[in-house]
């Protein structure tokens, strides 16, 4: 118990200290850096929470590919210029009412709404040794019940391609 | 429950989805085989597969139920709004063939994204499961966004199509952001399992419960332009191809509609009194500022897109309503609002000439002495809109108001109909130019009617006269429909 209550504080740390050296950073090289630490120790998170396909894929996903791809934008933009123009983080004092106003929001919807989510109780562990693992479970899920949506957000990829060629690339007359 | 793959009533309830996405598919296939003999044969292709897909809706409908484990419901009413969408398709497709041809833009790629979004919208409507209702409302909309922008060098169908996809992926988000409120405070996604959690004891908090109902009307609010989620929709029905903006107003709008009232009569029942008065504000608002607007606009296509707004204020009244005759009466304003206003844009992609010149009213002058028939039929829609007897537009609003009487909303009753005689104004206006002035350039420069365009007028028309004559056979219909739909 103690260690998993240690490692989820390292974790949180990890998941909420990169997430503010993403936002703080004027390079924007070491943002992205920053933010891979931030979605690495929310991948931990998952694993903590035995989502062990979680943890998989937001390691492969997000870290991986979708990094990949911020920093090769981030390589196209002249990054001494983007340094050395003003920030647009100047209005810090209107930030923080507005953070402070959804912060109490949030606040008081989750006291409000408590009993609505099962957050606040820990809950008895669940039977601990799955007959299936965390990752059979979910695509038995996926490909029984969630059959129909799992196939048909291809169509919706395939418009999605379609879409993005006909805007970049077709010519018309 | 390993193995429960899909089953053959599954695959025929399913079939007219099947038919859209494979015919357009294949439509980008045999691009490179058919472009050089006939840039009509994507049009023709795609009605082909529009009809299709109709016979598979009402052969579904006759073997309907439940599939893939409750996502789809095949019922009377998603076999109406799929009629009606796929209906809307094939009047968008007529006059096509000479917009497109006109303005050199014939691809594959047009017609298949068209037969795209009919098949999301044939998932949204027959959708059981917010998964799904999400799914097929995304699918529709990203097929929306590039059709506004589909003719790439216009500037205003760049920015059209841009303010479409930013604001619209807002609206979705705000979707979204409800479907996992009510996953997070209901345990469940299923439309009619929402319901039965929330009517039961131990129903989850009204806080969650209400913001992720509010969150949810914005997206949809947004999808269907009612006020104060409206702004994006002159510009885009401006900007977008005027067959486009005719589909626009006609499929997605219903779609929306249709999953409007699935989910806040199904799965929202219980907390009707406290989505009714959020309804009723934006019933008010949207036929108000609607109106108002509409009364001030000098570009017909900008007419039309306030005046579409206005119309979801109607829509909105009946779903205010919250009764099966309130849901009847939605489906059957749809209908007729589907015919009557793809049939008004079909006259003016006629009119609008190369590169879309010609949008304004003034154009319209002297349009009877010129062409006969195309002003007869844009008067027959004009007049529908306005909602005079004998046209279907008429018995619309009758139903819808005669719901809302009975469900005692006597001032949102009033408003609206005082609302209605404002829009009888900027209707008129179109009238008088068409028969009382003499013929302008633009009406000197237009063309013969093609055949595809005959018929995309005539159609229309037969349908809003049908409507407006014998509204029982499609009243009946809706009428059992919205009693399945609880």
């Amino acid at each position: 118990m103690l260690i998993d209550t240690v490692l989820f504080y390292i974790f949180a740390a990890l998941v909420l200290g990169g997430g503010i050296l993403t936002i703080t950073r004027r390079n924007a090289v070491h943002s992205a850096m920053w933010l891979i630490v931030s979605l690495l120790g929310v991948a931990g998170l998952y694993l903590q929470q035995q989502a062990e396909f979680l943890f998989a894929v937001q390691i492969v996903l997000y870290v991986g590919g979708i990094m990949v791809l911020f920093l090769f934008v981030i390589m196209l933009v002249n990054l001494d210029q983007a340094a050395r123009e003003r920030q647009f983080n100047r209005h810090w004092f209107v930030a923080l009412v507005a953070v402070a106003a959804v912060g109490a929001e949030i606040g008081y919807f989750i006291y409000r709404g408590r009993t609505g989510f099962h957050i606040a109780e820990l809950g008895a562990p669940i039977a601990a040794p799955h007959a299936l693992g965390n990752t059979e479970m979910l695509a038995d899920t996926l490909f029984s019940e969630y059959l129909l949506p799992f196939e048909i957000a291809s169509l919706l990829l395939l418009v999605a391609v379609v879409g993005a060629v006909v805007m970049a690339k077709k010519r018309i007359q | 429950m390993p193995g429960n793959f899909a089953t053959a009533s599954d695959v025929i309830r399913f079939l007219p989805e099947i038919i859209l996405a494979v015919m357009g598919t294949l439509l980008m296939i045999l691009d490179p085989l058919l472009h050089r003999r006939s840039s009509n044969a994507f049009g023709h292709l795609s009605i082909l597969a529009l009809a299709g897909a109709l016979g598979g809706a009402i052969y579904a409908y006759l073997n309907g139920g439940p599939a893939f484990g409750g996502m789809l419901m095949v019922d009377g009413f998603a076999t109406f709004f799929g009629v009606l969408v796929i209906v809307a398709g094939i009047l968008t497709i007529l006059p096509s063939y000479r917009f497109l041809a006109r303005q050199g833009a014939e691809t594959s790629e047009y017609h298949a994204l068209l037969l795209f979004s009919v098949a999301g919208q044939c998932l949204m409507v027959a959708a059981n499961d917010l998964i799904m209702v999400f799914i097929g409302l995304e699918i529709s909309s990203i097929s929306s966004y590039i059709l506004a922008g589909y003719l790439r060098e216009d500037k205003r169908a760049n920015e059209a199509s841009l303010k479409y996809f930013l604001l619209g992926s807002f609206a979705t988000a705000f979707f979204l952001y409800g479907v996992a409120l009510i996953y997070g405070s209901t345990g469940t996604i299923n439309l009619a399992g929402v319901n039965v959690v929330l009517s039961g004891p131990g129903a989850p908090s009204l806080v969650f419960v209400g913001v992720a109902a509010a969150l949810m009307f914005v997206g949809l609010g947004f999808k269907v332009s009612a006020a104060p989620f409206q702004v994006w929709t002159p510009d885009v029905y401006q900007g977008a191809p005027t067959p486009i903006s005719a589909f626009l107003s006609a499929g997605p709008k219903a779609a929306a509609f249709a999953v409007f009232l699935r989910i806040f009569t199904t799965a929202f029942a219980p907390i009707g009194h406290g989505w009714e008065p959020l309804v009723w504000a934006s019933a008010l608002l949207s036929m108000t500022i609607g109106n108002f607007a509409a009364l001030q606009q000098s570009n017909i296509k900008r007419m039309l897109a306030y005046s579409s707004i206005a119309h979801a204020g109607y829509v909105l009244v009946a779903l205010t309503a919250r009764s099966e005759v309130g849901t009847a009466a939605a489906m059957f304003y749809l209908a007729a609002y589907a015919f009557m206003n793809i049939g008004a844009f079909a006259v003016v992609s006629h009119l609008s000439g190369k590169g879309e010149r010609y949008q304004n009213i003034e154009d319209f002058s002297g349009l009877a002495q010129k062409q006969p028939l195309a002003a007869a039929m844009f008067s027959i829609f004009l007049l529908s809109l306005i909602g005079v007897p004998l046209t279907g537009g008429f018995f619309g609003k009758f139903y819808i108001f005669k719901a809302a009487l009975e469900s005692h909303l006597v001032w949102l009753t009033v408003l609206g109909l005082l609302n209605s005689a404002v829009a009888a104004y900027y209707y008129l206006r179109i009238l008088v130019m068409m028969y009382m002035r003499e013929p302008a350039e633009a009406t000197e420069a237009v063309e013969p009617l093609s055949p595809g365009l005959r018929l995309a007028l005539i159609v229309p028309a037969i349908g809003t006269l049908f409507l407006g004559i014998f509204p029982n056979w499609v009243l009946d219909f809706a009428g059992k429909s919205s009693v399945l739909l609880k």
